[in-house]
């Protein structure tokens, strides 16, 4: 019986998720010639131009900007809604997801209303007659528009994980003498390491790998990696060279994630001691 | 002190989270076309976005995919999520780990496996793609919502039930499925979400003439700002508002109700953050 219940999916899983990764690395392995194709590391040497390169660069400076203002905005929050600020806990963790619910789309085009030219942000800024304001199509606009949209991501793997810290043990510390800078430094921190790490995972992957809001908010003359693979499959058609940029992104992705566990992996090992 | 200065710190947050939605609602109302001043109170908008064939036409899509291929996805899933619980050693690991894929995969890297599978075996792009697209990336969700309750529930139920009469198949429908039928409903309402709000998987699995919600604004925004999308931004918005309210009404409603009666385990489902940790 079981084996009837797992074939269906068995199957599925095959066809839409393995083949369709196998041809990634065939495309991205292989070049056509004339006679039909043959393998070859010619995608890669090409990402290696420095023109492919700086938008590799740029991508990964940004999401690294990113997630750094994602952490640094969100561990607070975080801290302060896993304490006892609020009574009704809940209610305010519901208002903190109720955004997320909304269409990634329509938050990410509200932010065109707000800091587009004749938009609120300078109207604001001439009803106060402050100087005006152009950042729509910068850097600022897209990260801006990544701290927004992921924000969430970062404070609730490091809430979840912050409320679970065990009050007893803060308390020890305090009691042994630990001023309350220490007891955050030497307890609560390393306590909440997972939860840094997968929220500093979920917010780098998809601020790596998005188009939307840099095409968007960045106008499309800011191209990210995201938006060089989406050119070479939808509009230059070289499915080579976009197959081989999406294995480097895997990779860096991968990378990344095997840093970030070694991390978190040593500091629970000194945690032991 | 110390606490006011919290909260106030959790306030601005809210107000960064809440200001790019609460303008779209009142510009939704403007009657000025540009969006620099206040033209006056006009539900124009609304009646323009209800007679907007296009976006009319995409919302209709995207229901139906979304409908769709959620409830395939749980079929598919469910039944997965049983065979995998008995399912052990190095098969079991390899399943789990191709479940993954999808999951940890950026979704441009899944958008274009996908568009390259179906180019690759000549496949008409449209209805059919976007839809086997929309179940491949949500099957994994709702085996991940199923299993944690197959684990929770007790081993000698299934074992009772045969012993009591029942055929397998009768003991699985009886028994097995109704104890996990909130990691069922998990698993369709996630699916169900996750496909209405897709935008990147679908860009690249759709056709000419198929659009989705998610597709329509996307061209629509990149030519610039439209009112008509502010309205249906601000409709979209009161909906899942008063859905997620309705939710957890019941929610409150039903846990009181369990606390007063017998004692439950812990309710336990997959890692989402739009669910919260609540």
């Amino acid at each position: 019986m079981k084996r009837l219940f797992l074939t269906p999916y068995v199957i599925w899983m095959v066809l839409f998720t393995v083949v369709p990764m196998l041809l990634v690395l065939y495309y991205a392995f292989t070049v056509p010639t004339e006679g039909g194709t043959t393998w070859s590391l010619e995608n890669f040497t090409r990402f290696f131009q420095p023109i492919y390169l700086r938008v590799f660069i740029r991508s990964l400076n940004l999401a690294v900007i990113s997630t750094l203002i994602c952490l640094l905005l969100g561990y607070p929050a975080a801290m302060i809604m896993a304490g006892n600020a609020f009574k009704r806990k809940h209610v305010i963790m519901l208002l903190f997801v109720v955004p997320m619910w909304m269409n990634f789309l329509l938050r990410t085009y509200a932010w065109l209303t707000i800091l587009e030219r004749n938009g609120f942000l300078n109207s604001l800024l001439t009803f106060f007659s402050l100087p005006r304001v152009n950042i729509l199509y910068t850097n600022g606009a897209v990260v801006l528009g990544m701290v927004y949209n992921f924000l969430p991501f970062m404070v609730l793997p490091i809430y979840s994980v912050l409320s679970k810290i065990d009050k007893g043990v803060v308390e020890a510390a305090g009691d042994l003498g630990a001023n309350p800078f220490q007891v955050f430094i030497k307890v609560i921190l390393p306590l909440s390491l997972p939860g840094v790490v997968s929220g500093i995972t979920m917010v780098f992957m998809p601020a790596m790998t998005t188009f939307v809001i840099s095409r968007l908010l960045g106008g499309g003359q800011f191209t990210l990696i995201g938006n060089l693979i989406e050119q070479q499959f939808l509009v230059v058609g070289d499915w080579g060279f976009g197959s081989a940029i999406s294995v480097v992104m895997i990779v860096v992705i991968l990378l990344s994630m095997a840093v970030m566990s070694f991390f978190e992996g040593e500091e629970k090992d000194v945690a032991l001691w | 002190m110390v606490r006011w200065l919290k909260r106030s710190y959790i306030y601005l947050i809210f107000a960064f989270l809440y200001l790019p939605i609460a303008v779209l609602m009142v510009y939704s109302l403007n009657d000025a076309r540009s969006r620099g001043m206040w033209g006056g109170f006009t539900l124009r908008w609304y009646v323009e976005l209800f007679q907007d064939r296009t976006i009319m036409n995409s919302l209709y899509a995207t229901l139906i995919i979304g409908v769709s291929s959620a409830l395939i996805a749980t079929v598919i899933g469910t039944m997965a999520a049983i065979g995998i619980h008995n399912t052990r050693g190095v098969p079991k690991k390899l399943i789990m780990n191709v479940t993954y894929l999808p999951v940890l995969n950026p979704e441009i890297v899944t958008a274009i496996s996908l568009m390259l599978l179906f180019v690759f075996s000549r496949m008409r792009f449209g209805y059919i793609t976007l839809l086997l697209s929309h179940i491949t990336f949500n099957v994994p969700y709702v085996i991940l919502s199923v299993l944690p309750k197959l684990r929770q529930l007790n081993k000698h139920l299934y074992e009772a039930a045969l012993d009591l009469g029942c055929t397998p198949l009768q003991a699985l429908w009886k028994v097995i499925i109704p104890e996990i039928m909130p990691g069922i409903i998990t698993g369709l309402l996630l699916a169900f979400t996750l496909s209405i709000d897709d935008f990147v998987v679908s860009f690249f699995t759709t056709g000419s003439g198929v659009s989705t919600l998610s597709i329509t604004v996307y061209s629509m925004a990149r030519r610039g700002i439209n009112p008509k999308i502010n309205a249906l931004s601000t409709i979209m918005f009161t909906f899942v508002l008063a859905l997620l309210i309705i939710v957890n009404v019941r929610q409150a409603r039903e846990e009181r109700k369990e606390r007063n009666g017998r004692r439950v385990p812990k309710k336990d489902s997959p890692y989402d953050p739009r669910f919260g940790s609540a």
